[in-house]
């Protein structure tokens, strides 16, 4: 009847419980189409650790090969370039990649070659401040964005520029080091892109 | 927390004055007949099916392929290599089937009650108009897995247009923007499903429904509750026969969708082929210009329409009267308001004629249905042994045909010449739960 | 009787002859053809699954691939380790997330059998299991065939009997007067026995219908859950809407 005395505790509880339960279903429902946003098996797929033989590159060369859809460097150092990367120190914003950039790179590169065999960098070519992929200017000489240039990485999208073992310069848009990628020599003149070193995890 | 509400109730209040009273005016001052009965429920579950096609959709279009050579693979990269893609892709093809099933039970509420009657024309034309675009955007949707049923079905229904006279070969290769349906076809198929229509559609239902609360609904006895004293629980000024819509139908529909929801999930996940009526056996196969499937047929929503051309012969050298007979089958349906003159809108007061006829009429579409399915086809030889299996599939559709546009015929006669004895109509609704 | 029984009545019958009408006319449907054997395969039968795949690998992908489907996927789902599927499935050196090619070239293949034989992976829900499992069982010796072999289930069929050596060779009893076949008889016995080889079609069916769909391990995984869920949210609602519809009279 019109009349008759509402429940309203009653009306309350099963408004509360079926609003929660059916929120929950809601919620619930939405994982499936957020979980479809992660990377799909054939994204998984393409991947996989990529196997690169090292032997045509020559000292001072780069080569660029596809891992995960990113650019990765291989360069081949030589005695030159190398010996710089000490002298480039003071100028950085994180020498020893202990700073902001420690989780730029895998512990065994953690060193200031940033790399397992000093004269192989390997290292995701995306800069990062905003994700362009720098330039390799490899010569020690004069350019017009660094006079006193030791061979690096040039961004062409905000200048900023990195030496020879992708550690940044102070001054640049850029704030850390780039990328090392996990990565194993198979053998001599072999690695794998994707997969760190036995026993080093 | 009520008070954050009221006040942004109140802020937005202040600079859009008509906003909030919008809702109001949609949700708990309109006042909904008390009387509505189980098949009122479809409403509210067409547009819950809307946004279920809306949501799936747009994740669908996030890995699909729109390309003659793309498309079939990545259905399949949906269906096996996306994270639950195949969930995403079941809901979105169960709930096109499920679609047409409450849009289909919805119209016929429509019909039984008569709430197509005058003043409701509008909100009946609106919802015809609603109907026409989903069958086009069925029809594209269906296109574009690209298997061997979707290229057959594009290149069937894409050939009805091939029957107008003089301009038909021109429109059918426009239409396609090939010679066959590729890659442009697929193309502006896409668009048109995933942009185009439902913008569309969306428009319609809202006008659908804004016209609808203009008059307010009808209701099982047919009853004006407007007309009809005035004054409830809620309100001294409302009908008395009314109720607000929220939360009283908010609630039922609230447990009307969880039952549907629950239907919905059990063909998703243990039947989203259906035996082959959802999904085809012969679209597991890619596109293939150069084999025909064993059995071409449209899926089961379109069956009806599509019978109706096979069961209409070509005469004078043209095969344009079996479309245009389809598309009439439709048109006769927009103009329901006008061909049944009664006054009585419901079924439970009007004449006996009406009840038969409507009988007879739900028959013929569902024999249409099955003549479309092939089912006749199957049936016949079994129960009628060794016979000429055309004459009689024909006999049988041309009949149904005959059934359906005569429905109309009957009741258009049957209402302007008087010959319907109708029962008394209440003043008030009755309720039965 | 009052009004509202007649109508709960008439809506009841009318719902039961509608479902009576579809359930009535699905099977029918469904087969297509008639005269093919329940396959029997279950998706659900992992053991089944294992030993499909094994006969896959072993007498199928030698010309036919599964290119929807990747060998880790099959590890997945079938629960074989990675060093298993490598090992035992994988004979052409494909990487474990590669899908399934089959090595031979396809123009050899369409100079051998006159066409390219068909990838496999949608084989069974493009016909039917039941049809993958009968096609499997009615092969037969047929002297006026090319290719020395026959099916009764897809006359001229371009495939030679891969499972010979399982089941034997069947030949064909005619109907007097006709090409027709009437039976086939078992004229010379395999490896297996008419049941073993039974089963072991079946196990193949099962592993082509997990290929066609592997969604459906997930499906019956997780539906049930969702409508014991649904079922739970209903009553809810249905409660609410008892509640509040006291006020309507």
């Amino acid at each position: 009847m019109a009349n008759e005395v509402v429940d309203h505790g009653r009306r309350r509880f099963l408004t509360a419980t079926t609003a929660v339960v059916g929120g929950l279903g809601i919620v619930s429902a939405a994982v499936p189409f957020i979980k479809s946003w992660e990377p799909s098996a054939r994204a998984k797929a393409a991947g996989a650790p990529v196997t690169q033989s090292l032997k045509k590159i020559e000292p001072g060369q780069q080569l660029i090969v596809g891992w995960r859809s990113l650019p990765v460097f291989i360069v081949n150092r030589t005695p030159a370039q190398l010996a710089t990367l000490p002298q480039q120190d003071p100028r950085l914003v994180d020498p020893k990649s202990d700073g902001s950039s420690a989780a730029q790179q895998p512990k065994y590169a953690q060193n200031e070659t940033r790399s397992i065999k000093p004269e192989w960098l390997v290292m995701v070519g995306i800069c990062t401040h905003l994700g362009c992929v720098p330039n390799f200017v490899g010569e020690m000489k004069p350019e017009p964005f660094d006079p006193n240039w030791q061979g690096g990485y040039y961004c062409p999208c905000h200048h900023s520029r990195y030496d020879m073992a992708g550690r940044v310069y102070q001054g640049v848009p850029a704030p850390k080091n780039m990328e090392i990628p996990p990565y194993n020599f198979i053998d001599d003149s072999t690695i794998q892109i994707g997969v760190d070193p036995k026993g080093a995890a | 927390m009520a008070n954050v509400f009221t006040n942004i109730g109140d802020w937005v209040t202040e600079r859009a004055p008509n906003m909030m009273p919008m809702y109001r005016k949609h949700m708990t001052e309109y006042y909904a007949p008390k009387n509505f009965n189980l098949w009122y429920y479809f409403g509210s579950l067409a547009i819950v099916v809307l946004v279920n096609q809306i949501v799936t959709g747009i994740f669908l279009t996030m890995n699909y392929n729109p390309s003659a050579a793309g498309a079939f693979d990545s259905v399949q990269y949906i269906m096996r290599d996306v994270e639950w893609g195949w969930l995403i892709r079941y809901m979105h093809s169960t709930g096109a089937s499920l679609f047409f099933v409450v849009v289909f039970l919805h119209m016929f509420r429509g019909i039984m009650y008569g709430s197509y009657k005058k003043p409701r024309e509008l909100v009946w034309l609106l919802g015809m108009l609603i109907f026409l675009v989903l069958m086009a955007e069925a029809f594209m949707g269906y296109v574009l897995p690209w298997g061997n049923m979707s290229f057959w079905g594009a290149k069937v229904i894409v050939s009805l247009f091939g029957t107008i006279p003089v301009i038909g070969g021109t429109l059918v290769e426009w239409i396609m923007g090939d010679f066959l349906p590729a890659d442009a076809t697929l193309n502006r198929f896409f668009a048109l499903h995933v942009i185009a229509l439902p913008l569309v559609l969306l428009l319609l239902v809202v006008l659908h429904i804004a016209a609808l609360h203009e008059v307010g609904s009808n209701n099982p006895d047919g009853v004006e509750i407007k007309k009809g004293p005035k004054g409830n629980r809620w309100d001294a000024l409302k009908p008395a026969d009314g109720i607000p819509f929220h939360p009283y139908y908010t609630v039922k529909d609230l447990f009307g969708v969880g039952f549907f929801l629950l239907i919905a999930a059990f063909i998703i996940f243990f039947a989203p082929t259906f035996g082959g009526w959802f999904l085809e056996h012969d679209n597991s196969i890619m596109a293939n210009n150069l084999v025909t499937p064993a059995e071409i047929k449209p899926v089961w929503y379109f069956t009806p329409f599509y019978a109706i051309v096979r069961m209409v012969p070509s005469f004078l050298g043209t095969a344009v009267w079996g479309v245009l007979a389809m598309f009439g089958a439709i048109a006769v349906l927009f103009l329901m308001p006008w061909f049944d003159r009664g006054q009585v809108k419901s079924i439970r007061y009007r004449g006996t004629g009406y009840k038969v006829a409507l009988g007879v009429f739900v028959i013929a579409f569902l024999g249409l249905g099955a003549v479309g399915a092939g089912i006749t086809a199957e049936v016949i030889p079994e129960w009628f042994g060794n016979v000429d299996l055309t004459t009689w599939e024909n006999a049988f559709g041309r009949l149904m045909t005959l059934l359906y546009f005569g429905f109309f015929a009957f009741l258009w006669a049957y209402t302007h010449f008087g010959w319907e004895k109708t029962k008394p109509v209440p003043d008030r609704v009755t309720m039965h739960d | 009787m009052t009004k509202r029984q007649i109508t709960m009545k008439h809506f009841l019958s009318s719902a039961a002859l509608a479902l009576g009408l579809l359930v009535g006319t699905m099977p029918a449907h469904a087969e297509g053809e008639s005269g093919l054997l329940k396959s029997g395969a279950d998706v659900r039968d992992q053991a089944s699954l294992q030993r499909g795949a094994k006969l896959f690998f072993n007498y199928c992908v030698g010309c036919h691939s599964l290119k929807y489907v990747r060998y880790s996927r099959i590890s997945e789902d079938l629960g074989l380790s990675e060093q298993e599927v490598m090992q035992n499935l994988n004979f052409t050196g494909a990487k474990f997330d590669d899908p399934v090619i089959s090595h031979m070239p396809a123009e050899s293949a369409g100079k051998w059998f006159g066409k390219a034989p068909p990838d496999l992976s949608l084989e069974a829900s493009a016909k039917s299991s039941d049809w993958v499992y009968t096609y499997l069982n009615t092969f037969y010796l047929d002297p006026h065939s090319p290719i020395g072999w026959n099916n009764t289930t897809l006359p001229n069929a371009a495939m030679p009997f891969p499972l010979w050596e399982l089941q034997g060779m069947q030949t064909a009893e005619y109907k007097p007067g006709t090409n027709e076949v009437e039976k086939l008889e078992l004229s010379k016995p395999g490896k297996l026995t008419p049941a073993q080889f039974q089963q072991a079609t079946r196990d193949l069916t099962s592993f082509l219908e997990y290929a066609s769909e592997p969604a459906a391990l997930q499906r019956h995984h997780y539906g049930i859950w969702v409508l014991l869920f649904l079922a739970f949210f209903t009553l809810l609602a249905y409660m609410l809407k008892k509640e509040y519809w006291k006020d309507v009279h």
